[in-house]
């Protein structure tokens, strides 16, 4: 028994076997059936089994998917943006600007404290704030800014990006600052030393060692506003589509073929999209 | 009766209750089943309508059982009912739902004979005229999916068999919900839904059965197509609806689609719609926020909706019996004038006559005006006296019925193209 245990190998298998049991049974499992199911056919009230492309086929040729898969490039990538720009200069800011431990640690925890709230309730209080009688718009006609109040504010892909915006630009804060702590900051003396500029510093010494940082927040945020639905149905008034809503509305519908095709498609596209971002950065080896 | 220790059953016991039981047969007592019924539970689901835990409280009251109620939006119930018949055992559900639910067989047809009060269930449900003189309106109307052939049959009869998938239970005509302070004139077609006036502050509902109807309802109104019936559209129609809605969408038409009740509401109450599809309560929510909001009846008619409870196929025994119980005291007044006083009617008016004042029955009923304060069943103002119903008597407002929500032949190419226009 005992020589049993010293067995390198044995050992190895052991332990990773609960993490590995618990995947495939919770992660893996469940994909496949998604896949099987795509191939499935359906009636208005069941499903069947069945091996056929009709879901494929209407999903790969219809001018609605290429629609809106087209409109979930778009948010992924105005969010990604956006969240990268706000992310990195907070997180500038944290690990550069504030000089106490204590204080960044505050702050750091500052950030934080919006998500104690569901991120369902932090999208809708936008609702009132941005409509057309709403606390912006108001505000704006009393100081004289705009006569009539500003349509687009609600309901409209600029309310759906800001939200994405407001949820997800911690998902970047929080990696890209991990890395920014850890750069060397005699590097940083050295770059100084040398003559470099601040710009220069940034773009030839921080940039770079926060890559890791950088890739591992971008993943967060495409992923989380690729699969998306809530946020784009209220914030766009039912208005706008996006991948996520196709899948919801052929489930409401009990379209679950359908739903399990089109999770498929995005599934390779979003996978597609992580291993193109891995290409630039060897998370493995930065880390 | 295997479980003779709970009920304390022995041989000498049950040869009396064989004996008292072919008496009670004979003169059937309502209650004999008093002390065991105290333990049943049964499941109720719907959507948000109907389940209100006023009415399980006083079937608790009355009844003695328990009734579990959960409310789900109308696409979960029909997916609960289609797919989960073992997570309910009522089902408290649409007539259109029941076109796409009743042949799978989940649901078990209702023996009318067991029913005290269905010869008084209002004509809608019989025989699909309200008044002998009344032509039946488009769409699935309520008695061309309420009757099967037999226990355990899966189709629809037109005539009344004595077996009903569902047992009405409530019903309303809707129509379009206004801000009158808002538009500040009068408002009477449904061509209105469409009027570039009301640009960005319209809406429609995004539940594809129901909005393709108004959607049908405004597009006829428009002059822009004629149906042969718009609650069983062509391929051809579709696409020609859906043409002009995408159009005065993508034009900004429309502020937003809602999906569920409180969006509604809220679009409403905060002025950004003033135009849009409603539901009767939803206005009424409007109203006791302190808002004018009307729901206005129109010259091409209303699109109304019914629904009903039907049984699981699974409920047997004894469950089953108080199943029936609680029907029949469902159609016994009390959850009639509950919901009449909340705008919706009841399939059996006149047992909730007794349930309700003579000026709430005058209110919400006869079309009279009020002669003093009406209130819902929270007791919030809803109407003053002097004050008439929108829409007027239950016969001015169920007799112009244009079309009832339905489920198409078409439906799965009519739900891609909604879904396109929402995309688009």
């Amino acid at each position: 028994m005992a020589a049993l245990f010293r067995n390198r190998h044995l050992t190895g298998w052991l332990l990773a076997s609960p993490l590995a049991a618990v995947l495939a049974f919770f992660l893996v499992l469940p994909i496949l059936m998604i896949v099987v199911v795509s191939f499935w056919g359906a009636t208005e009230f069941s499903i069947y089994p069945a091996f056929e492309f009709d879901n494929y086929h209407f999903l790969l040729t219809s001018p609605v998917t290429l629609q809106v898969f087209l409109n979930t490039f778009k948010y992924a990538l105005v969010t990604w943006a956006l969240t990268l720009g706000i992310g990195f200069a907070v997180a500038w800011f944290l690990a550069f600007h504030v000089r106490s431990q204590t204080w960044q640690i505050a702050l750091f925890l500052l950030c934080t404290i919006p998500f104690w709230t569901s991120n369902i309730i932090r999208m809708i209080s936008w609702i009132p704030f941005l409509g057309r009688n709403g606390l912006a718009n108001s505000t704006l006609i009393s100081w004289g800014v705009i006569d009539e109040p500003l349509e687009w504010l609600l309901f409209s892909d600029f309310s759906v990006i800001l939200a994405f915006v407001h949820l997800y630009t911690l998902f970047m804060v929080v990696p890209i600052f991990n890395t920014m702590m850890r750069i060397d900051r005699s590097l940083i003396e050295a770059a100084n030393d040398a003559g470099a500029s601040g710009f220069q510093i940034l773009t030839n010494v921080i940039i770079p060692l926060c890559k890791p940082g950088i890739m591992i927040g971008s993943i967060f945020v495409v992923t989380l506003v690729m699969g998306d639905f809530i946020t784009v149905r209220f914030m766009s008034g039912s208005q706008s589509a996006n991948v996520g809503r196709l899948i919801s509305n052929d489930i409401a519908l009990l379209q679950y073929p359908s739903a399990a095709a089109t999770a498929v498609i995005l599934l390779v596209t979003v996978l597609m999209v992580i291993g193109t971002l891995l290409r630039f950065v060897d998370i493995r080896k930065e880390l | 009766m295997t479980q003779a220790p709970k009920t304390g059953l022995s041989r000498r016991t049950l040869l009396t209750g064989a004996a008292a039981g072919v008496a009670a047969s004979a003169f059937p007592a309502p209650m004999i089943w008093a002390q065991n019924i105290k333990d049943i539970t049964l499941r109720q689901f719907g959507t948000g309508v109907s389940n209100l835990n006023e009415v399980a409280q006083k079937v608790k009251e009355d009844l003695g059982f328990t009734l579990e109620m959960t409310a789900l939006d109308s696409d979960a119930v029909t997916q609960r009912a289609a797919t989960q018949p073992k997570s309910f055992d009522i089902a408290d559900i649409e007539y259109w739902i029941c076109k796409k639910v009743w042949p799978t067989g989940n649901l078990q047809a209702m023996d009318t004979s067991k029913i005290a009060n269905y010869d008084k269930i209002v004509g809608i449900f019989r025989n699909g005229k309200l008044t002998p003189e009344s032509t039946i309106a488009q769409g699935t109307a309520p008695h061309s999916v309420g009757f099967t052939s037999g226990p355990g049959g899966k189709d629809f009869v037109a005539e009344e068999s004595g077996w009903m998938t569902l047992i009405p239970t409530i019903y309303n005509a809707d129509t379009l919900g206004i801000r009158p302070d808002l538009i500040g004139r009068p408002i009477e077609s449904w061509t209105e839904l469409l009027n570039p006036e009301f640009r960005g502050k319209a809406s429609i509902l995004d539940i594809s059965s129901i909005g393709i109807m108004d959607a049908a309802m405004v597009c006829e109104a428009m002059g822009e197509i004629a149906y042969g019936d718009k609650g069983n559209m062509t391929r051809e129609e579709i696409d020609k609806t859906m043409a002009i809605f995408t159009e005065a969408k993508k034009a900004g038409q429309f502020r937003a689609f809602w999906k569920t009740f409180d969006e509604s509401v809220n679009l409403m109450a905060s002025g950004e719609v003033v135009i849009q599809s409603m539901w009767s309560p939803a206005i009424t929510a409007v109203k006791s926020r302190g808002i004018p909001c009307v729901y206005q009846p129109l010259k091409e008619g209303y699109r109304s909706w019914g629904g009903g409870i039907g049984l699981s196929a699974n409920l047997s025994g004894l469950a089953l019996d108080a199943a029936y119980e609680y029907i029949n005291w469902y159609l016994s007044g009390w959850v009639g004038g509950f919901l009449m006083r909340q705008g919706y009617y009841s399939a059996v008016p006149e047992t909730s006559k007794d349930f309700m004042s003579e000026n709430e029955w005058g209110y919400w009923f006869e079309g009279k005006p009020a002669t003093d304060t009406i209130t819902n069943p929270q007791g919030q103002p809803m109407a003053q006296a002097g004050d008439v119903r929108d829409g007027g008597s239950f016969y001015d407002r169920m007799g112009a019925v244009a079309c009832w929500n339905a489920v198409m032949d078409e439906n799965q190419y009519m739900v891609r193209k909604w879904n396109e226009f929402i995309a688009a």
